[in-house]
């Protein structure tokens, strides 16, 4: 019973580490499938937590932090569009100029408003996303197997948490489901033909981005508003690059998207779990491995030889009418 | 009938338009000074006064600029092979495990010009292999390299993390570091160079790896524009078509641009470890590879670009230090926002002001902007 | 003649200092084919782009039914009942055909309601214009003449009562081309006007009522199909008499100095493109390779020059055999004695950001001349480029000038200079003269024939009939990846077109 609980508080871990992975992985599906590369989610989640908890801590509400956390998230997202989309300029690099100026002028910015060294000041309840416990959840938890998988899996978590497995089927519905959906695969393998068919390819890319702003500040303000109870600088620790790993590792789907990040938060919440604790016949796994596999399993794949990724045809070129 | 641009000529293009980015990129950072209720003309002249107003300034401007060079040369020896290393970062640290192994070994039984020479090939060749598989899966298999190179800096940061909690550290010590290099790994400074011109300097890490830097700054220039090799990397960089027309290897110029590239990536590491702290540490690089990339950019590529783009941010580092000890508001990562500012402006968004500009020339004298297109036209 | 369709009046557009399009006017009538010719790069694409409103003219007036219209996007082209079928397709390659039509033309934001109402208009134009083509299936899979059918599918789904078509058949084979033009005709019955942009006079002269030529930017005469001959569109084309022809004596073949065997070769997608050609290339004497473009020349001339991979044969150069499998070094086959003129120089055959001594040396930057120890010797690769500068006449006289600022006759000089002064055994040859001004045609043709008579074995690939027939000494024709026929220089046009367009073929295989 022990070893069962022991793995139920696995997986409710899993749970918790994989949201942010998973809302930044389905962020970066809407720009790589539109055709542009986003090294900066890593960033935009940054600014996210920064402004949500920010805004929360001095408006005393979760819900005017989460909203502060996506509109600027949203905005760096355009910066990254204004460069990469408008200018043509060089995704890569547009991304990795994003993340910089997130690292800084979160803490600057930080500092200057709260003098706390960079962090926001604690969240008090109300201005933090409480857990949600479902109806019957404290009854049942004493019932054995189905209680913890209920009360402790299912029930429990916070509203950003449903909403991030929610994501999951809902991106897959716009994606292949929609007239938008269909549009943004378009633009992410032929901007040409979309361009011909007269749709205006700028627009569209940059929609894409305005929904990887919108999940990125969520998965910022889950960081701050959730997990942490607070912003504390560098606080997204490459969980931005992680999240592109999955996206990679889930070939850019949306379902695959929710595997992946699963699997890299259950290699996160494992190794926290065995720190220090030998396995049987393996014995002790120092934690740099575990913490280091989902990018070797991501180099692995990118190999070629668990699969093969193919990512969208035009991704990371700017467009370019042709004559 | 293939030039989108007209011609600008070759002082506006290498100079003019870097420094107007550049002078955007400070405008912006101006505003974040202000943002934080400082005044930045003032922010700017202590910043300026900091970097160069001292010897002990200039002595650490340069100290910073060292590791710059070697990281901005790695991602512009990369870069024209059409290649973007982003995994500077990962290189550099994971040579600190070179440095200190070869340092741990020898600073006791050799002197430090004979240790040198074998942590610089210790680092170099933890760079290079580190960049070796990336490489080869780019070449071999096609895996994109930009993702690869940023899996590689975190797991060299898991190994590096690793070495330092375990084997490296020494017994009984807490600190996730290598003891303290003795005598024979620790390197000459070169501030009696600066105290030549009279300057007074109290103490200052600046050593003779800036030497090595300007070294490498002229065999990377010699590399690319005078051997057969940089004229097969740059031919690989501009055409991979033309490259196999040529007889030119995709796999094998692949793999040696890239490991040239992290051989000099790796070569950064021995400025902070045995130029300044003695020892190799935790986070020693401290995102020394990516600020490369804002240098090479910066450096438009070129060697001498990049020597004077490193010393630039050597200078915003070193009076980024002194500003944020003037101005308590500002802190030391004003500097990282002016980084992100001067990768996005002279990187991402190097051609925003060029069809202004080559409006203004076209307008102060046509010949010039339209010369090009007629020599084009007539045959 | 009845009323105008399309009306253009005084189109003007410039890209940079090339003027594309210069004071053009047109008018084409309803329910008709017209015709727009011209060689490449006289401005019909831009025309038609400015049309589809891909591009803005500079000045000018478009008319549609007669009435004063704006363009400014292809949505206002298509709201107008303009449909354009591109020269390179504009299909997303993994949707399925019913995603491609609908695409930007949803009914409604959800899929499912889209798709279900083209599938049914769909089954109409099917039936009503002969266009079958399974709407379930995925475009990468289908052959490209069908994928042809999808973009004029597209057009017919958006309302177009206008059709234009971009060098349709450049992707067909002979079989596709005909099915299209019938299409084409079914589609004018049913009261629909074509326009028909191609470099192919006899495409002209079989299903089109009015042409229009065009030349350099100018609209330089339109007339009424029935009413011409190949040989006065071709004049008014070009705008001189045509079959230049260079002065040139016997040729004196001598040894075997290329033998190609049973060479098979595949592209990517693991379509057969040359399939079992064997032929000789003698000392002294030009072989031209005919064939209408895609029928498997570049694959033949990548794989003899060691840049891609055969699937079985051999090819032997002096006697001894050349490495098929993709992995040749093509710089020993240099030092052996084979010079390959790629066909396209922007991409392959040189680097145009580079400076024009540097493009000097492509593929020769090992040979001693141009080292000095471990460095280039840059004198010495400045020196030679300088002397090939002045003995090919390349303008500018510049050889620090960037390649890409060269026009395209004096590009292919850089290349040929590089390939010719090595003194090579066997020059193979691509495309000699595409793009290329008339007076380094002749230029290159004459040195071409100058190598000939110093004993050099030249294989010339060209889809200029004229080209092949005014410098081979024999003219092998391709077809489908056959060589499916010999003839000597003597050869009339007619005859090579059609080998060329594989008549001998089909009727054999009935």
């Amino acid at each position: 019973m022990d070893f069962f609980i022991a793995i139920v508080q696995i997986l409710d871990s899993t749970i918790r580490l994989s949201v942010p992975l998973l809302l930044a992985c389905l962020a970066g599906l809407y720009s790589e499938r539109a055709g542009v590369f986003d090294i900066g989610l890593e960033g935009k989640m940054l600014v996210g937590a920064f402004a949500g908890a920010a805004a929360a801590s001095v408006l005393h509400s979760a819900l005017l932090g989460l909203g502060t956390a996506i509109l600027i998230s949203v905005a760096f997202a355009m910066v990254h569009g204004f460069a990469s989309i408008t200018h043509r300029g060089n995704q890569i690099v547009s991304g990795v100029a994003i993340n910089f100026i997130a690292a800084g002028s979160t803490i600057m910015l930080g500092q200057h408003w709260f003098q706390q060294g960079g962090r926001t000041p604690a969240l008090a309840p109300g201005e933090r996303f409480e857990a949600i416990t479902w109806p019957g959840a404290d009854a049942l938890r004493d019932v054995p197997i189905i209680g913890p998988i209920y009360s402790e899996l299912i029930s429990g978590h916070s509203i950003l948490v449903y909403f991030a497995f929610l994501m999951v089927p809902f991106a897959w519905w716009v994606l292949y489901r929609t007239r938008f959906g269909l549009r943004l695969r378009a633009v992410g393998e032929n901007p040409a033909a979309v361009d011909t068919a007269g749709i205006s390819v700028a627009w569209l890319r940059y929609r894409a981005l305005i929904c990887t702003g919108i999940l990125t500040g969520v998965a910022g303000a889950y960081l701050s508003m959730v997990q942490n109870g607070g912003f504390v600088k560098d606080m997204t620790a490459g969980k931005g690059y992680i999240a592109l790993a999955a996206l990679i590792f889930a070939k850019w789907k949306p379902v695959n998207a929710m595997f992946a990040c699963l699997l890299f938060g259950f290699l996160d919440a494992l190794s926290i779990r065995l720190q220090g604790t030998p396995l049987p016949v393996i014995g002790k796994v120092p934690v740099q491995f575990m913490q280091a596999l989902p990018y070797v399993l991501t180099v692995i794949l990118l190999a070629g030889f668990i699969g093969k990724a193919i990512p969208p045809r035009a991704g990371g070129v700017p467009y370019v009418k042709e004559r | 009938m293939s030039t989108p641009y007209a011609k600008l000529p070759a002082w506006a293009d290498y100079g003019l338009i870097p420094v107007i980015n550049l002078f955007v990129a400070f405008v912006v950072a101006g505003f974040v000074v202000v943002l934080v209720g400082e005044n930045p003309f003032r922010a700017a002249v202590i910043l300026v006064q900091g970097a160069f107003g001292k010897g002990t300034g200039i002595a650490f401007t340069l100290f910073y600029a060292t590791t710059f060079i070697f990281s901005g040369l790695s991602v512009a020896v990369a870069a024209h092979c059409g290649l973007f290393n982003i995994g500077g970062e990962g290189q550099g640290y994971i040579a600190g495990l070179g440095i200190g192994v070869v340092c741990l070994a020898f600073d006791s039984v050799l002197p430090w010009w004979l240790t040198f020479p074998l942590a610089i090939v210790a680092a170099a060749a933890m760079g290079a292999l580190w960049a070796l598989i990336p490489a080869y899966l780019q070449a071999r298999r096609g895996s994109h390299i930009v993702i690869t190179t940023i899996m590689f800096n975190f797991i060299a940061a898991s190994v590096m993390v690793y070495a330092l909690v375990g084997f490296l550290k020494p017994l009984g010590s807490m600190a996730p570091q290598t003891r303290t290099f003795l005598d024979g790994a620790q390197l000459p400074k070169l501030n009696w160079v600066i105290e030549l011109f009279g300057a007074k300097i109290r103490s200052a890490p600046l050593n003779v790896c800036f030497l090595l830097a300007l070294l490498m700054a002229f065999l990377v220039w010699l590399l690319i524009w005078r051997t057969r090799l940089g004229y097969e990397m740059r031919t690989y960089g501009h055409s991979a078509k033309a490259a196999r027309y040529a007889g030119i290897s995709e796999t094998r110029i692949v793999i040696i641009a890239m490991m040239i590239s992290g051989a000099l990536a790796g070569m950064m590491a021995l400025n902070p470890t045995m130029g300044d702290q003695h020892n190799v540490a935790l986070d020693f690089v401290s995102g020394a590879g990516f600020v490369g990339i804002a240098v090479a950019l910066m450096g438009r590529l070129h060697p001498v670009g990049i020597v004077l783009a490193a010393i630039l941010f050597g200078m915003l580092y070193q009076g980024g230090a002194e500003l944020a000890f003037e101005m308590p508001a500002i802190s030391r990562d004003m500097i990282v926002i002016i980084q992100g500012l001067v990768i996005l402006f002279a990187g991402a968004l190097e051609h925003m002001f060029r069809p202004y500009i080559q409006a203004l020339f076209a307008s102060i004298s046509p010949k010039t902007v339209g010369i090009e297109a007629v020599k084009g036209k007539g045959a | 003649m009845a009323q105008a369709a399309i009306e253009l009046i005084g189109i003007n557009k410039s890209f940079g200092a090339v003027r594309a399009n210069r004071d053009i006017n047109l008018e084409v009538a309803r329910g008709t084919i017209h015709g727009i010719v011209g060689e490449n790069g006289a401005g019909k694409s831009t025309l038609m782009s400015i049309l589809y409103g891909f591009y803005q003219a500079d000045s000018g007036e478009i008319r549609v039914g007669g009435q004063p219209a704006s363009i400014k996007t292809p949505n206002d082209a298509i709201a107008l009942g303009i449909g354009m079928v591109h020269q390179h397709f504009m299909l997303v390659d993994n949707f399925s055909v019913l995603e491609n039509v609908i695409l930007g033309a949803e009914s409604d934001a959800l899929l499912k309601r889209s798709i279900a109402k083209a599938r049914s208009e769909l089954e109409r134009l099917e039936r009503e214009y002969g266009l079958e083509v399974d709407p379930d299936a995925i475009i990468e899979e289908l052959p490209v003449g069908l994928q042809q059918r999808v973009e004029i599918l597209k057009a017919l789904y958006r309302g177009a009562e206008i059709l234009i078509l971009d060098e349709p058949t450049g992707v067909l084979t002979p079989a596709e081309a005909d099915h299209l033009f019938r299409i084409l005709k079914q589609l004018k019955e049913q009261g629909k006007t074509v326009v028909l942009i191609t470099h192919k006079l006899r495409e002209i002269m079989a299903i089109t009522d009015t042409v229009s030529v065009m030349r350099q930017g100018t609209m330089v005469a339109t007339r009424v199909t029935k009413e011409t001959t190949v040989g006065e569109l071709a004049e008014l084309m070009v705008g001189r008499r045509v079959l230049l022809r260079v002065e040139k004596g016997e040729a004196e073949a001598g040894a075997v100095k290329l033998a190609v065997k049973n060479l098979t070769v595949k592209d990517q997608r693991g379509v057969t493109m040359v399939d079992d050609i064997s032929f000789d290339l003698r000392a002294g004497e030009i072989v031209g390779i005919a064939g209408v473009a895609g029928n498997g020349q570049s694959e033949l001339l990548e794989a003899i020059s060691g840049i891609r991979h055969a699937v079985s044969g051999s090819v032997m150069l002096d006697g001894k055999p050349i490495d098929l499998t993709g992995k040749a070094d093509p710089g020993e086959l240099r030092d052996r004695g084979l010079a390959h003129v790629p066909e396209d120089r922007h991409h392959v055959g040189l680097v145009l950001a580079f400076e024009e001594n540097e493009n000097s040396i492509l593929g020769y930057h090992d040979d001693e001349r141009y080292l000095k120890g471990p460095l280039l010797d840059i004198d010495a690769i400045r020196n030679d480029a300088k002397d090939k500068i002045a003995k090919y006449d390349i303008r500018p006289a510049d050889c620090r000038l960037k390649t890409a600022n060269f026009s395209g006759g004096n590009q292919q000089k850089i290349v040929l200079a590089r390939e010719m002064e090595q003194d090579p055994g066997v020059l193979i040859v691509g495309q000699p003269t595409r793009g290329v001004d008339v007076g380094a045609i002749e230029f290159i043709h004459k040195r071409l024939i100058a190598m000939r008579d110093q004993g050099k074995a030249v294989l010339v690939v060209s889809v200029e009939l004229d080209e092949i027939r005014s410098l081979s000494d024999r003219i092998l024709v391709m077809f489908a990846g056959r060589i499916v026929g010999e003839r000597g220089p003597e050869a009339t046009e007619g005859e090579l077109g059609l080998l060329m367009a594989g008549v001998e073929q089909r009727e054999a295989a009935q």
